[in-house]
Protein backbone atom coordinates (compact mmCIF):
# COMPACT_ATOMS: atom_id res chain seq x y z
CA UNK A 1 0.00 0.00 0.00
CA UNK A 2 2.57 2.60 0.80
CA UNK A 3 4.92 1.69 -2.06
CA UNK A 4 4.06 3.07 -5.28
CA UNK A 5 4.31 0.73 -8.00
CA UNK A 6 3.02 0.74 -11.84
CA UNK A 7 -0.38 -0.78 -10.76
CA UNK A 8 -1.27 2.92 -8.73
CA UNK A 9 -0.40 4.86 -12.17
CA UNK A 10 -2.06 2.21 -14.15
CA UNK A 11 -4.95 2.50 -12.04
CA UNK A 12 -5.08 5.91 -11.75
CA UNK A 13 -4.56 6.57 -15.40
CA UNK A 14 -7.94 3.96 -15.83
CA UNK A 15 -9.89 6.00 -13.39
CA UNK A 16 -9.33 9.49 -15.54
CA UNK A 17 -9.85 7.23 -18.27
CA UNK A 18 -13.04 5.91 -17.62
CA UNK A 19 -14.26 10.10 -16.21
CA UNK A 20 -13.41 11.62 -19.54
CA UNK A 21 -15.70 8.36 -21.57
CA UNK A 22 -18.32 9.09 -18.96
CA UNK A 23 -18.28 12.85 -20.13
CA UNK A 24 -18.68 11.70 -23.30
CA UNK A 25 -21.67 10.00 -22.95
CA UNK A 26 -23.89 11.75 -20.35
CA UNK A 27 -22.87 15.20 -21.64
CA UNK A 28 -25.92 16.99 -23.35
CA UNK A 29 -24.31 20.24 -22.54
CA UNK A 30 -22.28 21.61 -25.20
CA UNK A 31 -19.53 20.32 -27.58
CA UNK A 32 -17.24 22.01 -25.61
CA UNK A 33 -17.53 19.46 -22.72
CA UNK A 34 -16.83 16.71 -25.14
CA UNK A 35 -13.39 17.69 -26.20
CA UNK A 36 -12.35 18.78 -22.65
CA UNK A 37 -13.55 14.96 -22.07
CA UNK A 38 -11.62 13.69 -25.06
CA UNK A 39 -8.52 15.63 -23.50
CA UNK A 40 -9.19 13.75 -20.21
CA UNK A 41 -8.87 10.50 -21.88
CA UNK A 42 -5.50 11.35 -23.82
CA UNK A 43 -4.25 12.68 -20.41
CA UNK A 44 -5.27 9.45 -18.99
CA UNK A 45 -3.39 7.36 -21.83
CA UNK A 46 -0.15 10.35 -21.52
CA UNK A 47 0.04 8.99 -17.73
CA UNK A 48 -0.15 5.00 -18.99
CA UNK A 49 3.04 5.64 -21.20
CA UNK A 50 5.15 7.70 -18.73
CA UNK A 51 4.28 4.87 -15.75
CA UNK A 52 5.14 2.34 -17.99
CA UNK A 53 8.37 4.19 -19.57
CA UNK A 54 9.35 4.45 -15.87
CA UNK A 55 9.12 1.07 -14.59
CA UNK A 56 10.26 -0.37 -17.55
CA UNK A 57 13.09 1.85 -17.97
CA UNK A 58 12.87 2.41 -21.50
CA UNK A 59 12.61 6.05 -22.96
CA UNK A 60 10.24 5.19 -25.60
CA UNK A 61 7.41 5.67 -23.94
CA UNK A 62 8.42 9.34 -23.14
CA UNK A 63 8.84 10.26 -26.94
CA UNK A 64 5.43 8.83 -27.72
CA UNK A 65 4.01 10.68 -25.26
CA UNK A 66 5.59 13.95 -26.68
CA UNK A 67 3.66 12.77 -29.74
CA UNK A 68 0.95 12.54 -28.46
CA UNK A 69 0.84 15.80 -26.34
CA UNK A 70 1.36 17.45 -30.09
CA UNK A 71 -1.48 15.16 -31.83
CA UNK A 72 -3.79 16.60 -28.75
CA UNK A 73 -2.99 20.19 -29.52
CA UNK A 74 -3.88 20.01 -32.71
CA UNK A 75 -7.15 18.09 -32.20
CA UNK A 76 -8.01 20.80 -29.93
CA UNK A 77 -7.09 23.54 -32.02
CA UNK A 78 -8.77 22.39 -35.31
CA UNK A 79 -12.01 21.27 -33.07
CA UNK A 80 -12.54 24.13 -31.66
CA UNK A 81 -11.69 26.05 -34.64
CA UNK A 82 -15.17 23.56 -36.11
CA UNK A 83 -17.22 24.46 -33.04
CA UNK A 84 -16.72 28.19 -33.77
CA UNK A 85 -17.51 27.72 -37.48
CA UNK A 86 -20.81 25.89 -36.25
CA UNK A 87 -21.71 28.33 -33.71
CA UNK A 88 -21.13 31.28 -36.69
CA UNK A 89 -23.28 29.33 -39.16
CA UNK A 90 -26.20 27.97 -36.41
CA UNK A 91 -25.85 29.84 -33.05
CA UNK A 92 -25.91 27.16 -30.90
CA UNK A 93 -23.51 24.16 -29.73
CA UNK A 94 -26.08 22.59 -27.89
CA UNK A 95 -25.15 18.83 -27.82
CA UNK A 96 -29.32 17.75 -28.72
CA UNK A 97 -29.95 20.21 -31.24
CA UNK A 98 -26.78 19.57 -33.47
CA UNK A 99 -29.00 16.78 -35.79
CA UNK A 100 -28.03 18.28 -39.11
CA UNK A 101 -26.88 14.46 -39.79
CA UNK A 102 -29.76 12.50 -38.46
CA UNK A 103 -27.93 10.14 -36.38
CA UNK B 1 9.28 6.80 0.30
CA UNK B 2 6.29 7.57 2.62
CA UNK B 3 6.34 11.21 1.26
CA UNK B 4 6.57 9.81 -2.24
CA UNK B 5 3.55 8.25 -0.94
CA UNK B 6 1.74 10.88 0.22
CA UNK B 7 2.43 13.27 -2.25
CA UNK B 8 1.08 10.64 -5.08
CA UNK B 9 -2.49 9.87 -3.54
CA UNK B 10 -2.70 13.49 -2.77
CA UNK B 11 -2.01 14.66 -6.55
CA UNK B 12 -4.22 11.75 -7.67
CA UNK B 13 -6.24 12.57 -5.87
CA UNK B 14 -6.82 15.93 -6.81
CA UNK B 15 -6.39 14.67 -10.03
CA UNK B 16 -9.30 12.62 -10.41
CA UNK B 17 -11.77 14.77 -8.13
CA UNK B 18 -10.78 17.81 -10.08
CA UNK B 19 -11.57 15.49 -13.84
CA UNK B 20 -14.68 14.59 -12.17
CA UNK B 21 -15.95 17.95 -11.58
CA UNK B 22 -15.07 18.99 -15.25
CA UNK B 23 -17.54 16.42 -16.45
CA UNK B 24 -20.08 17.58 -13.86
CA UNK B 25 -19.76 20.91 -13.54
CA UNK B 26 -22.56 23.31 -14.75
CA UNK B 27 -20.80 26.25 -15.85
CA UNK B 28 -18.25 25.46 -19.31
CA UNK B 29 -16.29 27.97 -17.59
CA UNK B 30 -15.89 26.12 -14.15
CA UNK B 31 -14.77 22.70 -16.65
CA UNK B 32 -11.41 24.32 -17.90
CA UNK B 33 -10.17 25.87 -15.05
CA UNK B 34 -10.88 21.96 -13.42
CA UNK B 35 -9.22 21.20 -16.33
CA UNK B 36 -6.63 22.86 -15.90
CA UNK B 37 -6.42 21.78 -12.36
CA UNK B 38 -6.14 18.28 -13.69
CA UNK B 39 -3.22 19.01 -16.01
CA UNK B 40 -1.51 20.54 -13.47
CA UNK B 41 -1.56 17.90 -10.60
CA UNK B 42 -0.76 15.64 -13.22
CA UNK B 43 2.53 16.79 -14.89
CA UNK B 44 3.41 17.44 -10.99
CA UNK B 45 2.86 13.18 -10.64
CA UNK B 46 5.73 13.29 -13.92
CA UNK B 47 7.82 15.34 -12.43
CA UNK B 48 7.81 13.38 -8.78
CA UNK B 49 7.90 10.24 -10.81
CA UNK B 50 11.12 11.26 -12.77
CA UNK B 51 9.80 12.41 -16.25
CA UNK B 52 10.88 16.06 -15.80
CA UNK B 53 10.87 17.80 -19.39
CA UNK B 54 7.48 15.66 -20.03
CA UNK B 55 5.80 17.48 -16.74
CA UNK B 56 7.40 20.72 -17.77
CA UNK B 57 6.07 20.57 -21.23
CA UNK B 58 2.67 19.28 -19.95
CA UNK B 59 2.27 22.34 -18.07
CA UNK B 60 3.73 25.45 -21.13
CA UNK B 61 1.68 23.04 -23.57
CA UNK B 62 -1.77 22.04 -21.87
CA UNK B 63 -2.18 24.68 -19.11
CA UNK B 64 -0.21 27.34 -21.32
CA UNK B 65 -1.60 26.76 -24.75
CA UNK B 66 -4.83 23.96 -25.35
CA UNK B 67 -6.87 25.56 -21.71
CA UNK B 68 -6.25 28.96 -22.52
CA UNK B 69 -7.79 28.11 -25.87
CA UNK B 70 -10.49 26.42 -24.36
CA UNK B 71 -11.05 29.44 -22.22
CA UNK B 72 -11.22 31.55 -25.27
CA UNK B 73 -13.18 30.22 -27.21
CA UNK B 74 -15.77 29.26 -24.04
CA UNK B 75 -15.85 32.70 -23.51
CA UNK B 76 -15.99 34.17 -26.88
CA UNK B 77 -19.33 31.76 -27.91
CA UNK B 78 -21.92 32.93 -26.04
CA UNK B 79 -22.88 29.94 -23.32
CA UNK B 80 -24.03 31.74 -20.35
CA UNK B 81 -27.80 30.60 -20.92
CA UNK B 82 -26.94 26.67 -20.57
CA UNK B 83 -25.72 27.65 -17.18
CA UNK B 84 -28.15 25.61 -15.29
CA UNK B 85 -28.44 22.59 -17.13
CA UNK B 86 -27.25 19.46 -16.15
CA UNK B 87 -27.16 16.35 -17.64
CA UNK B 88 -30.99 16.03 -18.48
CA UNK B 89 -31.99 15.84 -21.71
CA UNK B 90 -34.94 17.62 -23.06
CA UNK B 91 -36.59 15.19 -25.29
CA UNK B 92 -35.73 11.72 -23.93
CA UNK B 93 -36.18 12.66 -20.29
CA UNK B 94 -32.85 11.46 -18.98
CA UNK B 95 -32.68 8.00 -19.82
CA UNK B 96 -29.47 7.87 -21.29
CA UNK B 97 -28.04 8.52 -17.98
CA UNK B 98 -27.97 4.99 -16.24
CA UNK B 99 -27.04 3.35 -19.38
CA UNK B 100 -24.09 5.39 -20.40
CA UNK B 101 -23.14 5.04 -16.51
CA UNK B 102 -23.67 1.31 -16.64
CA UNK B 103 -21.58 0.92 -20.06
CA UNK B 104 -19.48 3.49 -17.90
CA UNK B 105 -18.88 0.76 -15.08
CA UNK B 106 -18.80 -2.14 -17.60
CA UNK B 107 -15.59 -0.46 -19.61
CA UNK B 108 -13.41 0.56 -15.88
CA UNK B 109 -14.24 -2.58 -14.36
CA UNK B 110 -12.86 -4.41 -17.88
CA UNK B 111 -9.18 -2.17 -17.44
CA UNK B 112 -8.74 -3.27 -14.14
CA UNK B 113 -9.35 -6.32 -14.44
CA UNK B 114 -6.40 -6.12 -17.86
CA UNK B 115 -4.33 -4.13 -15.32
CA UNK B 116 -4.96 -7.00 -12.58
CA UNK B 117 -4.12 -9.62 -14.71
CA UNK B 118 -1.34 -8.43 -16.55
CA UNK B 119 2.31 -10.16 -16.31
CA UNK B 120 5.72 -8.97 -17.76
CA UNK B 121 6.89 -10.84 -20.27
CA UNK B 122 9.75 -12.64 -18.78
CA UNK B 123 12.77 -11.69 -21.31
CA UNK B 124 10.74 -7.73 -21.14
CA UNK B 125 13.37 -6.17 -19.43
CA UNK B 126 16.37 -7.95 -21.37
CA UNK B 127 14.90 -6.33 -24.96
CA UNK B 128 14.49 -3.30 -24.62
CA UNK B 129 16.31 -0.62 -27.42
CA UNK B 130 16.32 2.43 -25.31
CA UNK B 131 17.73 2.66 -21.54
CA UNK B 132 17.00 5.66 -19.35
CA UNK B 133 20.20 6.34 -18.27
CA UNK B 134 21.24 7.63 -14.79
CA UNK B 135 23.86 9.72 -15.33
CA UNK B 136 22.31 12.42 -17.96
CA UNK B 137 19.51 14.63 -17.22
CA UNK B 138 15.80 13.25 -18.50
CA UNK B 139 15.77 16.55 -21.31
CA UNK B 140 19.27 15.35 -22.58
CA UNK B 141 18.32 12.01 -22.45
CA UNK B 142 15.27 12.31 -24.52
CA UNK B 143 16.96 14.78 -26.87
CA UNK B 144 19.33 12.59 -27.70
CA UNK B 145 16.83 10.00 -28.96
CA UNK B 146 14.35 12.34 -30.37
CA UNK B 147 16.64 13.71 -32.79
CA UNK B 148 18.45 10.77 -34.18
CA UNK B 149 16.11 7.26 -33.99
CA UNK B 150 12.77 9.53 -33.43
CA UNK B 151 13.61 12.36 -36.20
CA UNK B 152 11.28 10.97 -38.50
CA UNK B 153 8.55 10.99 -36.26
CA UNK B 154 9.32 14.11 -35.07
CA UNK B 155 9.39 16.12 -38.26
CA UNK B 156 6.10 14.49 -39.04
CA UNK B 157 4.67 15.75 -35.92
CA UNK B 158 5.53 19.04 -36.83
CA UNK B 159 3.97 18.53 -39.94
CA UNK B 160 0.56 17.83 -37.97
CA UNK B 161 0.99 20.89 -36.08
CA UNK B 162 1.45 23.07 -39.45
CA UNK B 163 -1.66 21.44 -41.03
CA UNK B 164 -3.34 21.89 -37.72
CA UNK B 165 -2.88 25.69 -37.72
CA UNK B 166 -3.45 26.33 -41.47
CA UNK B 167 -6.95 23.77 -40.87
CA UNK B 168 -7.99 26.08 -37.85
CA UNK B 169 -7.01 29.39 -40.37
CA UNK B 170 -8.56 28.42 -43.00
CA UNK B 171 -12.20 27.40 -40.78
CA UNK B 172 -12.39 30.10 -39.17
CA UNK B 173 -11.25 32.93 -42.02
CA UNK B 174 -14.38 35.22 -43.05
CA UNK B 175 -14.44 37.45 -45.83
CA UNK B 176 -15.71 40.75 -44.69
CA UNK B 177 -17.22 43.14 -46.93
CA UNK B 178 -16.05 47.06 -46.81
CA UNK B 179 -12.54 46.05 -45.84
CA UNK B 180 -9.90 47.63 -47.53
CA UNK B 181 -6.84 44.64 -48.74
CA UNK B 182 -3.71 45.40 -50.04
CA UNK B 183 -3.30 43.15 -53.57
CA UNK B 184 0.25 42.33 -54.10
CA UNK B 185 -0.13 41.87 -57.75
CA UNK B 186 -1.64 45.08 -57.97
CA UNK B 187 1.47 46.90 -56.41
CA UNK B 188 4.17 44.68 -58.17
CA UNK B 189 2.60 44.96 -62.00
CA UNK B 190 2.66 48.70 -61.63
CA UNK B 191 4.49 50.01 -64.36
CA UNK B 192 6.66 53.15 -64.94
CA UNK B 193 4.26 54.82 -67.80
CA UNK B 194 1.24 54.57 -65.46
CA UNK B 195 2.85 56.03 -62.45
CA UNK B 196 4.93 58.53 -63.48
CA UNK B 197 4.03 61.63 -65.47
CA UNK B 198 6.82 63.95 -67.29
CA UNK B 199 5.09 67.70 -66.87
CA UNK B 200 6.81 70.85 -68.28
CA UNK B 201 6.20 72.84 -65.64
CA UNK B 202 6.04 76.59 -66.64
CA UNK B 203 7.90 79.36 -64.21
CA UNK B 204 6.11 80.84 -61.61
CA UNK B 205 2.43 78.73 -62.35
CA UNK B 206 3.13 75.44 -61.49
CA UNK B 207 1.71 72.48 -62.36
CA UNK B 208 -2.24 70.94 -62.12
CA UNK B 209 -2.73 67.58 -61.02
CA UNK B 210 -5.26 65.60 -62.47
CA UNK B 211 -5.99 67.49 -64.78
Amino acid sequence: MLSIGLGHYLTLAAIIFTIGIVGIFLNRKNVIVILMSIELILLAVNVNLVAFSIFINDLSGQIFTLFILTVAAAEAAIGLAIIVVYFRNSDTIRVEEIKNLKG
Amino acid sequence: MIAHSVFFYVFSLIAIISAVMVTVSKNTVHSVFFLILDFISISCLFIMIGAEFLGMIMLIVYVGAVAVLFLFVVMMLNVAEQKGQWFSSRWDGGTHIPIGLLVSLIIFFEIIIVIGGWKYKADLLNSLSINISTEVTNTRSIGNVLYTDYILLFQISGMILLVAMIGAIVLTYRERAGVKRQSYVKQISREREEGVDLVEAERNKGVKIDA
